[in-house]
């Protein structure tokens, strides 16, 4: 039977030459990665009453970035906790306020075209644009995995979006996302595998790529998976990963797609996210007498160097309107390091913006950042569910680091194509 | 056999409202008081132990967090039913011994009616009208987790009969 770039993941995990949707089947784990919120802290008391060890601490990343850096003493304590676990339990891959783990598994070369990723954080599906398969899970599950080395997965069936066509400037893989959120109903895609192809797809740098792989639980699909192609072959080997089987990671040409959905690219405007839901997105136009007190780039989502370039080349020349927090929150140490030499940091902050440390802050309500009650805020994240980033009346519209700057300057929501060339 | 009193909830109900993301630095005694507070402002406080939840569709979406189910098992609730469930709560719910029923009629349960849910069976009953709900049907692999009381608990199990490994002294 031809076999979709899921099946054939899955297939290889479960050492099965093939494997059919609905199927429940045990799959070996490649990569297992959690982090100080849902890690350690309580993985490890369940792994001490069980009296398991770990099946192998070298297929295991640990990740402080949810409390990183501690903001007050509860924080402190699961950081300190979470680098004692590490230590004790010779954690070799543990990024201590490197990045937030999502990006930080494939800058730091963790991932690669076939890799069977679980992770214990609902993001983790952002490993599919190298072509792994990527999915989150809780933490006892985690506590599973990391005793068995196993986890049981049942075959998702596959919906293949085609993006076509040329993206406009002033448009990124965000708004891809955004357009695709409010277009297709989460029981459409409910515990499906996004497949992205086109055109579109193979022009798009790997960092929003990242992006778009990044908010498949956004949509209520188990993961996304995007072919590799010379883009993901150049991006990993920048990082020190060899890839020389991508071929074998491709659907078979007659693979059984449940839908086959065709997008165009070219005609996709900038998307916002109303408070609420990411799915209440629309075209920026429609928002244009929104007034914001802040603007967040940061979150596993929206502040890669890819994304801190858009910031930049919308603010260079501008200044913050007054009233405005803009705050930058970038996703790794590796960002802020790429930032700081390409000279993206210093057009940021000439313009007002306020540099806030690495790791996940205020994109869950959580660090630096935090919203009052009534503010409101637009952000480069996945999330703007109730109370998210704050106070339960705070509100939070989503959209591109393109759109979030424009905001910033404008003092309001605006279309970021009106400020840039 | 589990019976109890229906807390209904309606669709999209995400993680930041069942275990909100501020205080999940904080033991479970006390997120587990501000669960579903922004739709439902008494449902912590009188939520008795046995009853049942239901949702709507996606019930669980959002994050992977644990801390959700688990708020919502702290407090007493025996069961989970849903339209359809976010994977990763389902998955989470199960693997801490909650059990998350998938019902398409859930829609037609009111707010304190009195249920009764055969898991082996894979039915809900409504004790206030006698109807009764059927519901997709759990895989032999999780009832048997379930019936341990989660995946730790099988896990424990399976170390016991020697089929994991144990830690070396
Ligand atoms: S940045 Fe936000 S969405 Fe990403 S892992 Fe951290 S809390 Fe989750």
């Amino acid at each position: 039977m031809p076999q979709t770039l899921a099946q054939k993941l899955i297939a290889k995990a479960a050492g099965r030459a093939s494997v059919e949707p609905d199927e429940i089947v045990t799959c070996r784990v490649d990569l297992a990665m959690m982090h100080d919120l849902q890690g350690p802290r309580r993985v490890g008391p369940m792994l001490d009453k069980l009296g398991a060890p770990i099946w192998d601490t070298d297929r295991l990343v640990v990740v402080s970035d949810h409390f990183a850096p501690a903001i007050d003493t509860d924080a402190a304590g699961i950081l300190d906790f979470t680098r004692k676990w590490a230590k004790a339990n010779g954690i070799r891959h543990f990024y201590d306020m490197q990045g937030i783990s999502h990006v930080l598994l494939p800058e730091r070369g963790h991932l690669r075209p076939g890799t069977f990723l679980v992770g214990g954080d609902s993001h983790t599906p952002t490993g599919g644009a190298v072509g792994a398969f990527a999915i989150g899970v809780g933490s006892t599950e985690i506590c599973g995995v990391i005793v068995t080395g196993e986890i049981w997965v049942r075959v998702p069936r596959s919906i293949r979006v085609n993006w076509k066509g040329k993206i406009g400037h002033g448009v990124a893989g965000k708004d891809m996302i955004l357009k695709q959120c409010a277009m297709l109903s989460m029981e459409a895609c409910d515990y499906r595998v996004i497949e992205y192809r086109g055109d579109a797809i193979a022009a798009l740098p790997m960092g929003e790529r990242l992006t778009l792989c990044n908010m498949s639980p956004e949509l209520g699909a188990k993961t996304s998976v995007i072919p590799p192609d010379p883009v993901t072959v150049d991006y990993l080997a920048e990082r020190g990963v060899k890839v020389d089987d991508a071929p074998r990671w491709q659907s078979d040409a007659d693979a059984g797609y449940e839908q086959t959905l065709d997008l165009d690219a070219g005609a996709l405007e900038p998307q916002i996210s109303a408070p609420g839901s990411p799915s209440h997105s629309a075209g920026a136009g429609s928002y244009q007498k929104v007034a914001i007190d802040q603007a967040y780039i940061g979150a596993c989502t929206g502040a890669k160097l890819s994304d801190l370039h858009m910031a930049a080349e919308v603010v260079r020349g501008r200044r913050v309107a007054p009233g405005v927090r803009f705050l930058i929150a970038p996703a790794s140490q590796q960002t802020t390091a790429s930032a700081a030499a390409d000279g993206t940091l210093a057009a940021l902050t000439a313009a007002g913006a306020i540099l806030l440390p690495t790791g996940c802050g205020a994109c869950a309500g959580m660090g630096a950042g935090t919203l009052a009650a009534g503010e409101v805020c637009i952000a480069s994240s996945a999330r703007n569910y109730k109370g998210r980033m704050g106070d339960n009346t705070s509100q939070v519209y989503l959209g591109s680091a393109y759109s979030v700057a424009a905001a910033a300057v404008a003092g309001k929501i605006v279309d970021p194509r009106e400020l840039l060339q | 056999m589990i019976t109890g009193r229906a807390w209904v909830f309606g669709d999209n109900i995400n993680t930041d409202l069942i275990a909100p993301a501020r205080l999940l630095r904080r033991p479970v005694a006390e997120f587990s008081r501000f669960c579903m507070e922004p739709v439902m402002p008494t449902f912590a406080a009188e939520v008795k132990p046995g009853d049942i939840v239901v949702g709507g569709l996606n019930f669980g979406c959002g994050s992977s967090r644990e801390q959700a189910p688990e708020a919502i098992q702290y407090l007493g609730v025996a069961a989970v039913i849903a339209k359809s469930f976010a994977r990763t709560f389902y998955r989470n719910s199960m693997n801490i011994g909650l059990p998350a029923i998938v019902c398409n009629e859930a829609g037609s349960i009111r707010q304190g009616a009195r249920l009764r849910i055969s898991l082996e069976k894979g039915v809900v009953e409504n004790l206030d009208c006698g109807k009764s709900y059927p519901c997709q049907s759990v895989p032999p692999h999780l009832i048997a987790m379930l019936n341990d009381g989660g995946l730790l608990r099988h896990l424990e199990k399976r170390l016991r009969a020697g089929a994991l490994r144990a830690k070396q002294q």
